[in-house]
């Protein structure tokens, strides 16, 4: 199907996009990949009077290091960050999860600012991002703001970019040395997760020292696993020691029932996914 | 309206085009060019995948407006004075497709991933070729095309037309 009729503008400049989007008003929509916009515009899902495409903005796709930090762009493509140096080194979590993303062609196009933006609860990147705490830099008209990841995802597709706001950044603390692993779990190829685990530890002389669990698609934003955390800070990384941290995996969740899976059958998923991946990330 | 400058399969073109028109559309309805096909609604099937600025998309998630700039390649573009593409040949040779509707989709993401990996092993091919669906399952064989692909495309390799092994053969 062919989408809607709408006007179509193309900033050069973030100030030129923040201006078009509150010129536009409330019924505008922001285009970075397009890889969930356009599947949802030809199906008429959605019918914006007027797309902003970010494409326009080269300074949007750098990926760079800021002191204890590595900076994305939010235009930056998955492909291009599953391969830059300074993410698998400093960021390994957030380059396996991108290449378990869709598919080449979807990861050529899809931007980690527009996934994380769209907030899909399915999606792999807000659970490492989660995890890993990054921050997001959001600009408005009253200037730069940045927003924990603990504050960015509110809601099914809603998050804490407001009206008249774009995501330009995002900031991810190295994790230099940590051992990590997704472990996703899906039907067919290409699928979204029905349910994924992200794992980041730091393991000093055999013994976790600090942990990192993020969960996709249990609830209606990525979540934390906590219990699991404290679990396994300071015990032996064993396989015992993993399995029984696991069992705490479902704790404060709110998995969904839909077409794939029901809700207690995706809490089985996140215990066995939990200890997959804790297990491989310590190898 | 808004105007599309772009190089297809060689060719510069300028046109106005609707914001909304997708790339696929264009490709089909303005250039003509039907050999890239619209398989799904939903994205998901990779049978309208062309290359855009040397990488695989899928054209129908692309808005023709932000193709402007940029050199597409199509399946109709891949074949040089008349010679196929190695990847085309090795799915001519190994019958690397039953009914042909996925083909020029299977044969633009190889072309991509044999640009990346130029030998990749069969479960890289099946990673590779994750974004295109063959309805008739005729995987067995678009795997094998591919590994042959990658065998004619080997510098020196000194590989003639000899055919490889497929499904049933013998």
């Amino acid at each position: 199907m062919i989408p809607s009729k709408f006007d179509y503008v193309k900033p050069a400049s973030v100030d030129e996009a923040v201006r078009a989007l509150v010129d536009a008003g409330e019924d505008a929509k922001i285009l970075a990949g397009g890889q969930s916009l356009l599947p949802v515009l030809r199906l008429r899902l959605a019918a914006p009077s007027v797309i902003i495409d970010l494409g326009g903005i080269p300074e949007l796709r750098s990926i760079s290091e800021d002191g204890d930090r590595i900076a994305i762009g939010a235009m930056a493509p998955h492909h291009d960050v599953m391969r830059d140096g300074l993410v698998t080194q400093h960021v390994a979590l957030l380059a396996q999860a991108t290449a378990t993303v869709a598919d080449p062609q979807v990861r050529h196009r899809g931007t980690l600012g527009g996934a994380l933006a769209h907030a899909d609860p399915a999606g792999d990147l807000g659970a490492v991002a989660l995890a890993l705490e990054a921050e997001f830099v959001i600009v408005g008209t009253s200037g730069t703001r940045t927003v924990t990841a603990a504050d960015f995802f509110v809601d099914y597709f809603t998050t804490a970019i407001g009206e008249g706001e774009i995501l330009t950044q995002v900031r991810f603390p190295k994790y230099t040395g940590w051992v990590s692993h997704y472990e996703k779990f899906n039907r067919t190829a290409q699928a979204w997760s029905m349910c994924a685990v992200a794992a980041a530890l730091k393991v000093d002389g055999g013994t976790i020292s600090e942990a990192r669990i993020g969960l996709t698609n249990m609830g209606t934003t990525p979540l934390r696993a906590p219990g699991v955390e404290a679990a396994l800070v300071g015990q032996a990384a064993t396989a015992e020691v993993v399995r029984a941290a696991a069992e705490h995996a479902t704790e404060g969740t709110a998995a969904p029932s839909d077409a794939d899976a029901a809700a207690d059958y995706r809490e089985h998923l996140a215990r066995v996914l939990t200890g997959r991946a804790v297990l491989t990330a310590v190898g | 309206m808004a105007q599309v400058r772009v190089t297809v399969d060689g060719v510069n073109y300028a046109d106005d085009v609707e914001p909304r028109m997708l790339l696929v559309q264009y490709l089909r309805e303005r250039l003509g060019k039907t050999g890239t096909l619209i398989g799904c609604d939903t994205s998901n099937c990779g049978a309208c995948t062309v290359s855009l600025n040397g990488q695989s998309v899928k054209s129908c998630s692309v808005l023709a407006v932000q193709a402007d700039g940029t050199e597409v390649t199509t399946i109709e573009g891949l074949a040089r004075d008349g010679q196929l593409h190695p990847v085309q040949s090795a799915f001519n040779e190994c019958h690397g497709l039953q009914c042909g509707y996925c083909t020029p989709g299977m044969i633009m993401a190889a072309v991509d991933l044999l640009g990346d990996n130029p030998d990749p092993d069969e479960h890289e091919v099946r990673e590779g070729i994750e974004g295109n669906l063959c309805r008739c399952t005729g995987y067995q064989n678009i795997v094998r095309s591919v590994q042959r692909a990658a065998q004619m495309m080997k510098p020196g390799s000194g590989v003639t037309s000899e055919p490889a092994p497929v499904a049933g053969g013998n």
